[in-house]
């Protein structure tokens, strides 16, 4: 076995999961207040947009996020206000907001930049780098030998979980803190009430409403920190039309695999993200297990594995139950 | 509970929806420096002006006629297809299977032999989904857009292996034979010096998909199997009682349905291509959403919606040419489209009603408690407008 | 008739209500009411089904907004914009379908809404502790730890009174409150009551049950067709005058019939047993006939087994045991569904007509073929026989007096009344040889209730057999000839209609047999 390819592997696997972990992580917030989310593909694709284009324009990728939150928070508006105050169909909504993104985005760049859909290529100021652990040693400055003959731990340690982006430790971080506002928290006994059995939480007196927006609200700043991972976060260097490529239905997917709990959701996105980092580098797999693996088979292995579980065959995903039900007043 | 004249519900507010969708595209139309009335000009002529137009504009609308008719059927059993992309390309590998590896003397016979593929392939391709619905209750909107993104890694391995000729850098099967060629509108309607429709893809498929239009109708209004459906999809418990099969009823209409989104196939594959191409079917499972809301899921509803896109996407690609307004602009208008005839449906409906119900209150005194507040049928009871899945 | 209940005295009422009127749309389910609910009393509202009152309570808990109309509580006048404005107002309620997270835990329910502070678990612990005072104070005993899908709906019921109480209620509101418990459940839901009202509470009961009212209540008002039509000192009152009030004309508690005469057995049940999904066995070996010519009443309080033996003869269900219909026996494998049960000549009329019966947004005529669309009569190979159908539905609304007589018109739009004589019309003339009946007149006004228990004497007299399955004690009295009860899926005795009453059976719908009483 070659431990450099494995944790090459390791790495890119944290880096590829990274964006599928926000956006899972906002499915779950909204999804666990009782809003349906498929528009998660469309808050990325929007806010991946903005903030390459906000990165590039003000040469600030601080600046970009921002803009990317913005937009991202705008089409959870307008989620919010079909599903809860309209109470309109959830998934019709979603599928807007995804065609929506997908329009605009390349709309809205060519005018912008004329480059047939994409953002400018952004500098350093304009990208989040690497960020190096405190105690990591940086390998790139060191001979192939050199690396082999560090303890495994300490190549670990520099190689695979130092020298992400700040956004990846954010998504990382993410996941103990959305267990404690869920489960330790009022606003998360609130937060699952309302996607359990609305008509509770309003007897109690407390709006349904504000608490449905303020769970598809987190959901528009995740899945915008997601998009910015995208298009701004090294080696990522610009946007590129629909560079989501299917990752917000990818999050959903994991969401169901982990039954709409965090933890289970680090681990759901870690493993469909090792499929897509595997998707990229076939040669790995024919390295590691000498298998000639159809790199079109790695790509579905996320669809199929999630239709497995829906059916019921590796354990039961049971949704929240007011999942996709618009609330309606009744005695 | 006050509503609104049946001319209302049928014309008015799919027209509002329409006309609030047309405004925001205008806005950004003007945002990015462009002119919309000019723009619609434009999009006027390149789509309806010359037969050369309406070549395009029919070719695209057949195929959101299948995918549109497939949506709007499985809508009436309460269940959201949202696989149409999926069915339409294993559909299209259908077609391609008895196109290159059977032969064909003569296209009629080609014609019938890729329905029935076509159709068999959709169905196939609906089926997992239909029954893990049916009998796990595995939540078919997401299995079915699982199943799309199958579809997709299906038919990339396919085009870059087995399928692919080689010598070829492209993704796509060899051309189809000569047998297989169905005529165009150009063949059919082009007599002595004047040639009609010349270059455009718009073919006899066209026909296939009215028929469709006029047996999905009949089916869903006239028949027994029709009268299950509705009725399974206003109440679940109503057709259990009935003794009306959930889980017939959900893969009956998932096949049914998955069949005529795969239809679509013979059009952009047989008809047009005459090979079979990755990602032919360009997300136009997709639009028949939007077409089947439009169309408030009645076949001649989404006829006249899928002639509507028809004119957006010709529209859509003269704007491209002439203007800075790329092509992308059909995708934002088909959003807002669906997101103000379907999520939206009540911001529209609302105040609509409203004022009936102000007219009506000045016009009749108000009625007892009980009276009964007469809602009468319209001839074809409007399906759930908001389709969600059986659980 | 306005008799006026409340005594002179220092105190103001509890709660006041002057000329409340709400409409939905064309329907005014209030108007201009009027009410004094004076603290430390049990107030009783009764009346129809949808007469109003539910809404009315739901005004005073800030659900609905009244159109026009004043609230006072303790003599303030108070604005009740939401639910949250009603619990600072110290009202709490109890609504008929209970308002709990089903898979939070007991603690978890009674907290929601009423937290202390951002952190859970200080709120969890002093929850905790309250809970055991109350618990001690109201005999309102709950494991604090058990989530609500493990306890029972009378343990449920609890829960609810304690949210009420722990968000320091001084007005309790419960609505219909004992139509899921069993008479001893509804005896300790009366004596918490009564604890309530010595620490001087104020209660407010809905029922339509006319037994409830008289045994608890103190004062009770009476509401007809979204109007309040009457309140009284319970004492001074009694339950013919009350029905009187409820009805607005004088009311028959008996249907006329004449003694059955019972031929050849047509439904024999043998040890018939049914496990739900959760793997609960809610059929635990059921065995009974019915013969021709008789009506054999199940009694019960709701949730007893009563609908799943239903949906089993029904065709909807699957069960063990055996079932044979005149000799023949049926499938319950789950092979055979209602259409096949319609077949062999079993009509039924279900006990959720909104739900079941009818599919509310087809037409009349769509559903006097609903389940029947497939036979000769209605269908033409695979095509549905439209003329055929409306002739005949033309015909049915006539004669069971449908109103009004349209059969274009949407099931929806029709009252609970005559949505149930579409049902009944459509099931009795199928002519069934044994007719399944649930719940024939819940939600039904008084003189549908008349003209449907009529039709089903009718057939009786026919020389049909009926089962009959209610949980208004008073039905099952005056309809049947036999009486069956039944309990936690079981039957605890058979009685001969004209040789019980209600005493009786209440026990026995207790799970106390006979030889124990």
């Amino acid at each position: 076995m070659d431990w450099n390819t494995v944790l090459l592997l390791l790495d890119s696997t944290i880096r590829t999961a990274t964006p599928l972990l926000l956006a899972c992580l906002a499915g779950l917030f909204s999804e666990r207040a009782g809003i349906f989310d498929i528009g998660l593909e469309g808050k990325m694709l929007v806010s991946a947009f903005l903030a390459a284009g906000f990165a590039y324009v003000t040469g600030s990728v601080w600046l970009g996020l921002l803009a990317g939150i913005a937009g991202s928070l705008l089409l959870s508006a307008i989620h919010g206000a079909a599903s809860i105050t309209f109470r309109g169909n959830q998934l019709i909504s979603g599928v807007a907001i995804n065609f929506l993104a997908s329009g605009l985005t390349v709309v809205v760049s060519q005018s912008w930049f004329g480059e047939g859909g994409r953002t400018p290529q952004l500098g350093d100021g304009g990208r989040f780098g690497e960020v190096v652990l405190p105690g990591a040693i940086r390998l790139s400055e060191m001979t192939i030998r050199e690396q082999r003959e560090l303890p495994l731990l300490t190549r670990f340690y520099s190689d695979v979980l130092s020298g992400h982006s700040i956004l990846t430790y954010i998504a990382l971080l993410a996941v103990p803190l959305s267990w404690w506002v869920l489960y330790r928290t009022r606003f998360g006994l609130r937060l699952r009430a309302v996607g359990e059995n609305p008509a509770a939480v309003d007897t109690a007196g407390i709006s349904v409403r504000r608490l449905r927006y303020s769970a598809v609200a987190i959901a528009g700043v995740l899945c915008a920190i997601a998009g910015a991972q995208l298009s701004t976060a090294e080696p990522a260097a610009g946007f590129i039309r629909d560079m989501t490529a299917g990752r917000g239905y990818i999050a959903l997917a994991a969401l169901i695999f982990a039954k709409w709990r965090p933890w289970p959701a680090l681990g759901a996105c870690m493993l469909f993200g090792f499929f897509q980092a595997l998707e990229t580098r076939p040669d790995i797999f024919v390295r590691l297990f000498d298998l000639r693996v159809p790199s079109a088979l790695l790509s579905a292995m996320p669809y199929i594995l999630t239709v497995i579980i829906l059916a019921g065959f590796v354990g039961r995903a049971i949704p929240p139950r007011a999942g996709g039900e618009p609330y309606v007043k009744e005695r | 509970m006050e509503r609104m004249p049946r001319w209302a519900d049928v014309l008015l507010v799919p027209l509002i929806s329409l006309i609030l969708a047309a405004a925001i595209s205008a806005i950004v139309i003007l945002a990015i420096g462009e002119n919309p009335w000019n723009a619609l000009k434009i999009m006027v002529t390149g789509a309806l002006g010359s037969s050369y137009a309406w070549g395009y504009t029919l070719y695209y609308a057949t195929n959101f006629i299948f995918t549109g008719l497939a949506v709007a059927l499985a809508n009436h059993a309460r269940l959201f297809n949202i696989g149409g992309d999926g069915q339409a390309t294993v559909g299209g590998l259908g077609v391609a299977l008895i196109a290159l590896y059977l032969p064909w003397p003569h296209w009629t016979l080609a014609l019938l032999a890729a329905i029935v593929a076509s159709a068999a392939f959709g169905a196939a391709w609906a089926a997992i989904p239909a029954y893990l619905q049916a009998k796990r209750g595995s939540h078919i909107v997401i299995t079915t857009i699982m199943f799309n993104y199958i579809a997709y890694a299906l038919l990339t391995y396919l085009l870059t292996g087995p399928m692919k000729p080689s010598g070829t850098m492209e993704t796509a099967t060899a051309p189809f034979p000569e047998g297989t060629h169905i005529p165009s509108f150009r063949d059919l309607f082009s007599h002595g010096e004047t040639i009609l429709f010349r270059g455009t893809p718009a073919n006899v498929t066209f026909f296939v998909a009215v028929l469709a239009c006029v047996l999905v109708w009949m089916l869903i209004w006239k028949t027994r199997l029709g009268y299950e459906i509705r009725a399974f999809g206003f109440s679940e418990g109503a057709a259990r009682y009935a003794g009306i099969g959930s889980t017939k009823i959900i893969v009956v209409t998932m096949l049914l349905s998955g069949a005529l989104a795969g239809l679509m196939a013979i059009n952009n594959t047989l008809g047009e291509a005459e090979r079979l191409i990755l990602n032919a079917v360009e997300g136009a499972g997709f639009i028949g959403i939007a077409v089947a809301l439009m169309g408030r899921s009645h076949p001649l509803g989404v006829f006249l919606a899928a002639v509507l896109f028809g004119f957006l996407y010709q529209g859509g690609a003269e704007l491209s040419l002439s203007t800075s307004i790329p092509r992308e602009m059909v995708v934002v208008i088909q959003a807002l489209v669906i997101m103000f005839t379907g999520a939206l449906d009540n911001m529209v409906r609302m105040p609509v009603e409203r004022l009936f119900a102000n007219r009506r209150a000045r016009g009749t005194p108000v009625a007892p408690l009980a009276g009964p507040t007469a809602e009468r049928a319209p001839d074809r009871a409007a399906p759930p407008s908001t389709p969600t899945t059986a659980e | 008739m306005a008799l006026d209940a409340a005594s002179p005295s220092a105190a103001p009422p509890a709660i006041e209500l002057r000329g409340i009127s709400k409409a939905f749309g064309p329907v005014q389910a209030n108007r201009n009411i009027s009410i004094r609910v004076m603290p430390g009393t049990i107030h009783g509202i009764i009346g129809e089904n949808g007469a109003g009152k539910s809404t009315l309570m739901s005004i005073l808990y800030g659900f609905y907004h009244a159109d026009s109309g004043e609230i006072l509580i303790d003599g303030r006048p108070t604005r009740i914009p939401d639910s949250q404005a009603a619990i600072r107002a110290g009202i709490g309620m109890v609504f008929q379908h209970f308002k709990l997270v089903e898979n939070f835990t007991v603690l978890e329910n009674i907290v929601l809404g009423a937290e202390d502070s951002g952190l859970l678990r200080p709120s969890l612990a002093r929850a905790r502790r309250e809970l055991r005072q109350l618990a001690k104070e109201y005999e309102l005993d709950v494991d604090p730890d058990a989530t609500i899908e493990e306890i029972g709906v009378g343990m449920q019921q609890r829960v609810e009174i304690l949210k009420a109480l722990y968000r320091k209620a001084d007005i309790l509101i419960l609505d219909e409150p004992t139509g899921v418990l069993t008479p001893a459940e509804a005896d300790h839901l009366f004596r918490i009551l009564g604890n309530l009202k010595a620490q001087g509470k104020t209660i407010v009961l809905i029922t339509h049950k006319l037994r409830e009212i008289m045994a608890i209540t103190d004062n009770v008002s009476v509401m007809r067709r979204g109007e309040m039509v009457a309140t009284v000192r319970t004492a001074d009152t009694n339950p013919q005058q009350l029905a009187e009030l409820m009805v607005g004309r004088k009311v028959l508690l008996r249907v006329d019939k004449a003694p059955a005469t019972p031929g050849a057995p047509v439904l024999e049940v043998e040890n018939l047993r049914v496990v739900d999904a959760k793997k609960v066995e809610r059929l635990k070996g059921v065995s009974f006939t019915v013969r021709a010519g008789e009506i054999l009443g199940i009694a019960g309080v709701a949730g007893n087994g009563q609908s799943e033996l239903l949906e089993v003869l029904g065709g909807m269900m699957r069960a063990t045991g055996s079932v044979r219909l005149k000799g023949r026996p049926l499938d319950l494998s789950g092979r055979e569904d209602a259409r096949d049960r319609r077949e062999v000549g079993i009509g039924h009329v279900p006990e959720d007509r909104q739900s079941e019966g009818l599919v509310l947004d087809y037409t009349a005529w769509e559903n006097m073929a609903l389940g029947y669309h497939h036979r000769d009569a209605f269908a033409n190979g695979p095509f549905i026989d439209r003329p055929a159908i409306m002739k005949n539905t033309i015909d049915k609304m006539q004669r069971f007096d449908v109103r009004p007589p349209d059969p274009m018109l949407l099931a929806k739009s029709f009252s609970g009344g005559n949505q149930q004589k579409i049902v009944v019309a459509r099931e009795i003339e199928s002519g069934p040889d044994l007719l399944l009946v649930g719940q024939p007149t819940r939600g039904v006004d008084i003189g549908a209730i008349e003209f449907i228990h009529k039709q089903i004497v009718a057939l009786r007299d026919q020389g049909k057999a009926i089962l009959l399955v209610s949980v208004e004690l008073d039905e099952i009295l005056s309809l049947s000839d036999r009486i069956a009860v039944m309990f936690d899926g079981r039957i605890m005795g058979e009685r001969i209609a004209s040789e019980t009453n209600a005493g009786e059976l209440g026990l026995l719908m207790a799970g106390v047999t006979g030889e124990a009483a």
